[in-house]
């Protein structure tokens, strides 16, 4: 098949708060195959942040990572921090919610793109300016000559996005992190911003980790997906296997729980994501799962492949088959 | 139509702002809302959508008059909240409550959830101890009795909602104004709100003004639904007629932009992509506010403000051109 660009094997992530050791990531095993789009859902605290926090090496030092992470073969883990500056921006790119905070609002974008170029390149100022504006153009901005001299204040929400972007894609990096790039976003703009991901991606065959909540995004712009639950992977699989025909019981109460057209009764999961200072044992799911079993508070369930979709759940097989989501 | 609960006339509010600009401050005016104008029946939902800065939360605290508006008129069961007396307006204030988006900001951290729950009671002088009001507040909203004594850093996102809707109906509201009451929490805690407020509703015949940006939850729990875009409603009507029809080409954008949780509809759709951001308020376009983002402007757009009209489908909206 396709080259693997990153691997993620068992990567653990280990914070120690005031009430003892949390762990916030507890084995991810992942692949992010050249040009794809990979969707990454889970909600709040289900380690989806962390994890690709980790393989950028952005974690603050206190935090324990263990386990591996390749980058086209290279080993990231145990990284010094001079490779790692070296690899992030030219190899690996990040871009996150909030467009404002990641510019500096005292230097004219422009600069601000030929800074990111010029720390991995060796061009000329005049060349990067250049290249710069052509990026700017690359990302949808208007009249990308006269806004290369403007300052991060003078553009919109979406506008800003875009700028990151530009940055991000600077050096052509193999992968691109997006952690919840439109969140903050309306949905109109929304919809330009997730257009500009794609056409990075298919013009430079960038290979996209789009980290999200929204399954509608996910539908939108995905090839494959991972549904994270309480820092485990708990299913993957392409997007249409897993919205015709998910197997995870928390894949398919997530699905149930969005409203759809039409007046009928939505479906929550009942109770409450866990306290990750102590967390359920077994599958983490089981205390809020419809379908749970003594089995299920036994062992920590790995993905194991399920027709065409790798889920994590010891049940899996035994489940009656679920309401088709597409 | 004497099951008319709150209408809303000709409702503006302008804020003033000073911006710097150099040396000198300048005065000016953030049309924040532009002449509103709607009602809504006992028992029934309005949702009010639209993105940010189109006036929806400022139009859902004129109402409560947490905000006074520039001119216009909102009148509840008939009387029109202006012209009431501070004291008149207090008393009146019982049958109107607001559920906030952040449970996490909403309640006193320093309060047990029994003291927010009955606060309202003592304030508006209602007689007695409230220790059995607040039970029943609690178990009407799917929280237990044991609750009561604990503090708001022991619950999650969905409970701290839930525990705010208990303080909104603790006064018998007949109106809620609930702003983003969902938005702040995950997908899975959702639903369990939205159906504790349908419950609510068809237990005590409360109504909402559902103020959100998300266009799904809207489908959802509203009857009618209000579209505005730089402070107008630009359409407004039936939630089926609306979302299945849309007549405003920025409605009709807006429907096609919201990504739907399914691979093979989103693959199919033809999407129509609005050019830019909106405008600000400080100084909107002229004509239709629209105009600038729509991709069937004509000058007519730029000169005449198009009015609220009723469409063949049944809802109204203010547009030259309207979809059919």
């Amino acid at each position: 098949m396709t080259e693997k660009v990153l691997e993620i094997r068992d990567l653990r992530v280990t914070f120690d708060t005031p009430s003892g050791p949390l762990e916030a990531v507890r084995g991810i095993d992942l692949d992010v195959e050249a040009g794809e789009l990979l969707g990454v859902v889970g909600e709040s605290g289900s380690g989806k942040s962390v994890t690709f926090l980790a393989t950028m090496g952005l974690l603050p030092v206190r935090a324990r990572v263990t386990g591996s992470v390749l980058l086209a073969g290279e080993q990231l883990i145990g990284a010094s921090n001079k490779y790692m500056r070296s690899v992030r921006g030219r190899l690996l790119s990040m871009i996150f919610q909030d467009p404002l905070s990641a510019l500096n609002p005292v230097h004219r974008i422009g600069d601000q793109i030929s800074e990111m170029l010029q720390s991995h390149q060796n061009l000329s100022s005049r060349d990067a300016a250049k290249r710069a504006i052509e990026l700017l153009d690359i990302v949808g901005i208007p009249q990308p000559s006269d806004r290369a001299g403007q300052y991060p204040h003078e553009f919109s929400g979406g506008m800003r996005q875009r700028v990151i972007i530009a940055i991000a894609i600077a050096n052509n990096p193999k992968v691109l992190i997006a952690d919840e790039p439109t969140t903050a976003l309306d949905v109109t703009v929304q919809a330009q911003i997730l257009e500009v991901i794609e056409r990075v991606q298919e013009r430079f065959g960038t290979a996209v980790v789009l980290i999200t909540h929204d399954l509608g995004v996910i539908a939108r712009v995905a090839d494959r997906v991972n549904v994270m639950y309480a820092g485990r992977n708990v299913e993957q699989g392409t997007i249409d296997s897993l919205f015709d025909h998910p197997s995870h019981p928390y894949t398919r109460g997530l699905l149930a729980s969005l409203p759809r057209p039409g007046k009928q009764r939505l479906k929550p999961i009942t109770g409450f994501p866990p306290n990750m200072l102590n967390p359920p044992s077994g599958c983490a799911f089981h205390t809020r799962c419809e379908f749970a079993a003594d089995i299920c508070k036994g062992e920590l369930p790995n993905l194991v492949s399920f027709g065409d979709l790798q889920t994590a759940c010891v049940r899996a097989r035994e489940l009656p088959k679920s309401e088709n989501f597409a | 139509m004497s099951n008319e609960l709150l209408k809303v006339t000709n409702l503006v509010k302008n804020f003033e702002i000073r911006v710097n600009n150099g040396a000198r401050r300048k005065k000016r005016i953030v049309q924040a809302v532009t002449n509103v104008s709607f009602s809504l029946d006992k028992g029934q939902t309005l949702g009010l959508v639209g993105e940010s800065g189109s006036g929806k939360t400022t139009v859902g605290r004129c109402i409560l008059r947490l905000i006074e508006p520039t001119s216009g008129s909102v009148a509840f069961e008939g009387q029109d909240l202006g012209s009431l007396k501070f004291e008149e307006l207090r008393a009146l204030r019982r049958k109107m409550q607001i559920v906030f988006q952040d449970p996490f900001a909403s309640l006193d951290p320093k309060m047990t959830v029994g003291a927010s729950i009955s606060e309202p009671l003592i304030v508006q002088g209602v007689p007695g101890d409230h220790a059995d009001k607040v039970i029943e507040l609690l178990e009407l909203v799917g929280l237990s009795a044991d609750h009561a004594q604990r503090f708001p850093h022991e619950f999650s996102g969905g409970q701290r909602q839930r525990i705010g809707v208990a303080r909104a109906l603790a006064l018998s509201p007949a109106l809620i104004v609930l702003d983003e009451p969902v938005s702040a929490l995950d997908v899975s805690i959702q639903a369990g709100v939205v159906n504790l407020f349908e419950d609510l509703q068809s237990r005590l015949g409360v109504s909402y003004i559902f103020i959100a940006h998300d266009l799904s939850v809207v489908r959802h729990i509203a009857d009618r639904v209000a579209v505005m875009y730089l402070g107008k409603i630009v359409e407004i009507g039936d939630q089926e007629t609306v979302y299945a029809n849309p007549t405003h080409p920025y409605t009709k954008a807006l429907l096609s932009a919201v990504p739907l949780p399914d691979p093979k509809t989103e693959r199919s759709r033809t999407r129509i992509m609005l050019e830019g951001d909106v405008p600000s308020p400080v100084n909107p376009p002229s004509g239709c506010r629209f105009r600038t983002r729509c991709w069937k402007a004509q000058d007519v757009c730029a000169q005449e403000e198009p009015m609220l009209t009723v469409r063949p489908s049944g809802q109204m909206s203010a547009c030259h051109f309207p979809e059919s």
